[in-house]
Order: C-alpha cells, then sequence, then structure tokens
C-alpha cells in the first residue's frame, strides 16, 4: 500500500481522480442551472417592460430593463381599500415580535438546558427533539380551537406568540451552547457572585452569537414567507405574501408586478443569509443529533 | 452558584435520603433553572403538545365547533379506513410524495454538500447560496406556475412547441398525469434547506488529517472515503438531517395548494394534508379531521424512527 502514496511537499495528496473531479463538476453545473435559473427567471420578469412580458415565445433575456413593474406594485395596491404599505407593516411586524420573542425565549431554554443540571432536562429537550420530528400544520385544527379559547382568533397575537415556541432555533442554540461555552468560564462567573441569569445574560449569551443569527435566520423566514393564515380573516391584518397572490390572479398583465413583489420579498431573507452565512454554518457544525 | 457548587451547598447527601427527597432538594436547588425554562414551555406546551393531545381525544367524538362533541368510540377511524375512498387516495399520494420528496431531497443535500466541500471558501459561499436560497425565498416557487403555464406564456410549452416535441400546449397544472411529478419537482426545488446547511458544516468539520490518515491505511478513492470516514464521523449531522427532510416531505402542502388549486384535478395531488383542511377548516368535521390529523402523526413518528434505526447502520 504505501509505495502507492503520494505526497507532494510533506502532505498526503488525497485520492482524487481527474475523472471523479470532471464528473462532479458537471453534476453540480446540472443542478445548479435547475436551482438557478427560476430564481433568475423571476428577476428578469420583473425587470420587463410590458411589450416583453406579453412576448411569444417568453425569453430568458430581459432587452430594455425597466423598474416600472415596482412602481406599479404601489398603484396597483393604491386602490384596494387596505393600503399596500398596511401588509407590508404586517409582514414586518410579526416577522419582528416573533423573531425577537423566540430569540429571548430559546435562548434562555437553551442556556437551561444545555449548562444547568437540574432534575427532568434530559426528558424535556427528549420532547423538544420529538416536536422536530412532526410538522406543526397537522396541529392546524386543535390549534385554532386553543386560539379561539384565548380569543386570539383574527389578532397578530395568533401567529406571534405560537412562533415564540419555535423548536428548531431552541435546538440548535442548546447544541451549539454545549460545545462552545466552557463550563469553567461560567464557574469563575458564578463564583464571582453572578447571579445565574446575569452569568447567562453577559458570559454565554455573547460567546454565541454565530447561534444568535442561526436562530433569528430560521424564525425570520418562517415568519417572513408566511402567507394566508385560517386564523386571520380581516384584510387589514393579513400579510404581504397574501397580497401577491392576490396581486398574481390578475393574469398576465399583472405577472410583472407579481415578479417585482416576489423579488421584494425573497431579496430580504437571501440578504440576512448571506451577511450572516459564515457564523451560521459554524452553528451547524454542532448541529448533529446523538442516537 | 447553587448549580455547580451544589456538592458543597446541598444540605443532605444522596446516599442519606430517598429518591423522592433528593430530586425535591435538587429541583429547590435549581429554581432558576426551571424560570429560565418556563417562558419557552409554557407556550411550548400549550401550542404544540397541548395540540397532539387534544387531537387524539376529539378524534374519538363528533364535534362542530358549537355543540359539546359528543363521544363516538372510534367510528371515525373505521370511517376513514373504510369508507372514505379519499382518504385512502390522500393516503396513497403522501406516502409516494414523501417517498420521493424525503430521500431525494436528503440525498440531494448530502451529494451537493459533499461536492462543494472541496471548492475554495469563496466560491463554496456562493454555491451554497445558490443551492440554499429557494428554500429561504417564501413564494418564488410560484414562479414554476409561470414556466409551466398553459397559455402562451408558459416557457416549457414555448420551447417544447419550438423544439417540435408538442403541436399544442400541454396544460400541466390541470392534468392528472403531470400534477404529482411536477409537484414534486417544485418540492425537491425547495428543499434544500436547514439540513443541508448542517451538511455542509458536517463536512467542513471533519480535519483533513483524517483523511490523510485513511489514505496512508489504503483508503482508494474518495467513495470509500466517504463511506468508511466522513459518514460515519458525520453520523449526528446525518441524523438531525434525516428529521428534517422526513417532517417537511410531509409538509409541502401549501406548495401543492398554491400550484395546483384545491381540490387539486381528480385529487391527484391531494395529501393528507389537504383533507385535513378539507374536514377541519371548511366541513368543521373537527372530530373526524382529528382523527385525520392522527393518523398522519403516527404515520409522521414512525417514519422517523424507521430511518433513525436505519441511519445507525451507516458505515457499518
Amino acid at each position: 500500500m504505501a509505495n502507492k502514496l503520494r505526497t507532494r511537499g510533506h502532505r498526503v495528496v488525497l485520492n482524487r481522480s481527474a475523472g471523479g473531479d470532471t464528473g462532479i463538476t458537471i453534476m453540480l453545473t446540472i443542478m445548479g442551472l435547475f436551482m438557478f435559473l427560476p430564481m433568475y427567471y423571476v428577476v428578469i420578469q420583473s425587470l420587463k417592460p410590458l411589450d416583453e412580458l406579453f412576448m411569444f415565445p417568453p425569453k430568458f433575456i430581459v432587452m430594455r430593463p425597466t423598474l416600472e413593474n415596482f412602481g406599479d406594485l404601489f398603484t396597483l395596491m393604491g386602490d384596494s381599500w387596505v393600503p399596500f404599505s398596511r401588509y407590508i407593516f404586517n409582514t414586518v411586524f410579526i416577522t419582528i415580535c416573533g423573531t425577537i420573542g423566540n430569540l429571548i425565549f430559546a435562548s434562555m431554554a437553551a442556556y437551561s438546558l444545555a449548562k444547568l443540571r437540574f432534575p427532568g432536562r434530559k426528558a424535556i429537550f427528549q420532547i423538544i427533539v420529538m416536536s422536530l420530528m412532526f410538522h406543526s400544520t397537522v396541529n392546524q385544527v386543535t390549534h385554532f380551537i386553543i386560539l379561539s379559547a384565548f380569543g386570539w382568533i383574527d389578532t397578530y397575537l395568533s401567529i406571534i406568540v405560537p412562533s415564540m415556541a419555535t423548536t428548531i432555533g431552541l435546538y440548535l442554540m442548546k447544541q451549539f451552547m454545549e460545545t462552545s461555552v466552557p463550563d469553567t468560564v461560567l464557574e469563575s462567573a458564578r463564583l464571582d457572585g453572578a447571579s445565574e441569569f446575569r452569568t447567562y445574560l453577559t458570559i454565554a449569551m455573547p460567546m454565541v452569537k454565530p447561534a444568535w443569527l442561526t436562530l433569528i435566520i430560521e424564525c425570520f423566514k418562517n415568519l417572513w414567507n408566511s402567507g394566508s393564515s385560517i386564523y386571520i380573516h380581516s384584510e387589514e391584518l393579513k400579510t404581504f405574501n397574501y397580497a401577491i397572490q392576490q396581486i398574481l390572479t390578475g393574469g398576465i398583465a399583472r405577472s410583472g408586478a407579481g415578479a417585482a413583489a416576489t423579488v421584494v420579498m425573497m431579496l430580504v431573507p437571501i440578504l440576512v443569509f448571506v451577511l450572516n452565512q459564515s457564523q451560521i454554518i459554524e452553528t451547524m457544525g454542532s448541529s448533529g443529533m446523538k442516537d | 452558584m447553587s448549580q455547580t457548587n451544589a456538592e458543597i451547598n446541598r444540605p443532605v447527601k444522596r446516599s442519606e435520603v430517598s429518591k423522592l427527597r433528593w430530586t425535591w432538594e435538587e429541583m429547590k436547588n435549581n429554581k432558576t433553572a426551571y424560570f429560565m425554562l418556563a417562558p419557552f414551555f409554557l407556550l411550548f406546551i400549550i401550542f404544540t403538545i397541548l395540540p397532539v393531545f387534544l387531537s387524539m381525544i376529539l378524534s374519538l367524538t363528533d364535534f362542530n365547533m358549537l355543540e359539546m362533541p359528543s363521544f363516538k368510540g372510534i367510528t371515525n377511524y373505521t370511517r376513514l379506513f373504510l369508507e372514505d375512498d379519499i382518504f385512502l387516495l390522500a393516503c396513497q399520494n403522501t406516502l409516494i410524495f414523501a417517498a420521493i420528496t424525503g430521500p431525494v431531497s436528503y440525498l440531494l443535500s448530502l451529494l451537493i454538500a459533499w461536492f462543494i466541500n472541496e471548492l475554495p471558501p469563496k466560491i463554496r459561499a456562493v454555491v451554497t447560496l445558490i443551492f440554499y436560497a429557494p428554500s429561504i425565498s417564501g413564494q418564488v416557487y410560484l414562479i414554476w406556475k409561470t414556466l409551466f403555464s398553459s397559455d402562451s406564456y408558459g416557457w416549457v410549452n414555448a420551447t417544447l412547441i419550438d423544439l417540435g416535441v408538442i403541436s399544442e400546449p400541454i396544460l400541466w397544472f390541470e392534468n392528472a398525469d403531470y400534477v404529482m411529478p411536477l409537484c414534486i419537482v417544485v418540492a425537491l426545488w425547495t428543499s434544500l434547506g436547514t439540513a443541508f446547511l448542517s451538511f455542509i458544516a458536517g463536512f467542513q468539520t471533519i480535519d483533513r488529517s483524517m483523511y490523510e490518515a485513511a489514505a496512508v491505511d489504503g483508503i482508494k478513492n474518495r467513495w470509500q472515503e466517504l463511506w468508511y470516514i466522513t459518514l460515519p464521523t458525520m453520523r449526528p449531522q446525518l441524523m438531525f438531517g434525516a428529521v428534517l427532510a422526513i417532517t417537511n416531505s410531509f409538509g409541502f402542502g401549501a406548495v401543492v395548494d398554491a400550484l395546483c388549486g384545491f381540490p387539486s384535478v381528480d385529487y391527484a395531488a391531494h395529501t393528507i394534508m389537504h383533507h385535513l383542511n378539507d374536514y377541519g377548516g371548511q366541513r368543521y368535521e373537527v372530530g373526524y379531521a382529528s382523527a385525520i390529523a392522527v393518523v398522519l402523526f403516527v404515520i409522521m413518528f414512525a417514519s422517523n424512527i424507521i430511518i433513525k434505526k436505519a441511519l445507525s447502520k451507516v458505515g457499518e
């Protein structure tokens, strides 16, 4: 075996065949195009002037790009009886409240589960892991009953409060705290007389900033992308995504404005992700589930 | 103060007292821990655990949200499996849908994460974004409806006509033969999410020296490397990814709704989730809907357990 081993400098050259490299590059390119082209097409559609939208056959390029569609968004929704800005406000409001709530509640719980030893912690964490195993929509009907018992149907609360108890962010943060916050640091803070809450806030939390960002994007993407909900009837409480669907029912003439709205919506989470990508990947390094 | 110093501060030694008493003392010593957990856990119980148990109870009753529920035993379940043909169709569709999207999105996430692992960091960041973006971009999947539109603005029909493959546009989303495969493709397109990122991170945490040692030990190619070194090291990530992939594979109802409308043509893309919405959200047969929810719940849970068992065999 040893005689077949190649080295360069002092490093062992890993077994990589040229054929394998080429194959992988081709596969990646094909799959990358499959992922990328629809996204690209949305952007192109949003930049097309009306006559190009009506062109047959539809083209994957835009000849005279224009921002008219983005302006149309406002005039189009200007004549609806709920002002366009209200839909944007709703989405932003729900997203910010829910995400902040989730960050505070989940990080406190994560600290407690990761760093404090108390009876029941294993069982509680097990239950939380189990909740990752089913999709929340399965609960929809009984969820509705509980929300109406609180009198929260048709209020912001019906979306915001349940989202504060989303488990995926808690799970990721707890796992990350376990690996990246050393017990000795917490111990010395306690010896200095810091209360447990203070230790969490001033020692542990600053050490897990990557996990905050991950929790934020996990919670953010769900709330930001939430469309029409069975818990909300009033037009003035509905989200921007719902408004986009309404625009798109207008057919091809509105597809430019619809695409413009979609672009606006998708830019925000993408931007959040791009700015935080390396920290999010860092957090995911500890995301593993022990069996 | 009280937690890890508990050894010193604890008034009684474990051996001196009964287990119950000891637990109680420990709980008192850790009051802060419970306080910090409480806000999250309370909401979690109310909005996640309680609905599950409520479904189980209501599934044994007849309930229309207005009158008090009346106990009906297992009649809801017998009606589901013996009389409701559309439910059986929904079960079949759900299982086909999940059996394809779950494993395929899982393998795609894993393969792509593996492929891009050895790219230079900057390029890797861009490629990661390209694959991850559809899963965070919300309703951007509606563009597939435009691409496959049946009128002259649908790019796919236009191209196929141009190439002479077809002579008349195909009504993609109104044709029972195409609805399901199309929904699966779109679902897959949006499915490279959190699990994908977890895999990317998993590949990066593996030390290069392990591969070098493996090369010395006679690992011949990258496939052997993947099977004998990489995957066993990444097993915790593989578990996490599997759980998310399974959960998501049952949760694509919104995608199907947006693409095919509800109900879909000939119920061709009708899943258990749709059936649940139909009875729970529109007909207010809450007892019956709860029975549907319980069946779906059991299916999700069972598939998670089976897959976790299977994954513990990786690399053996």
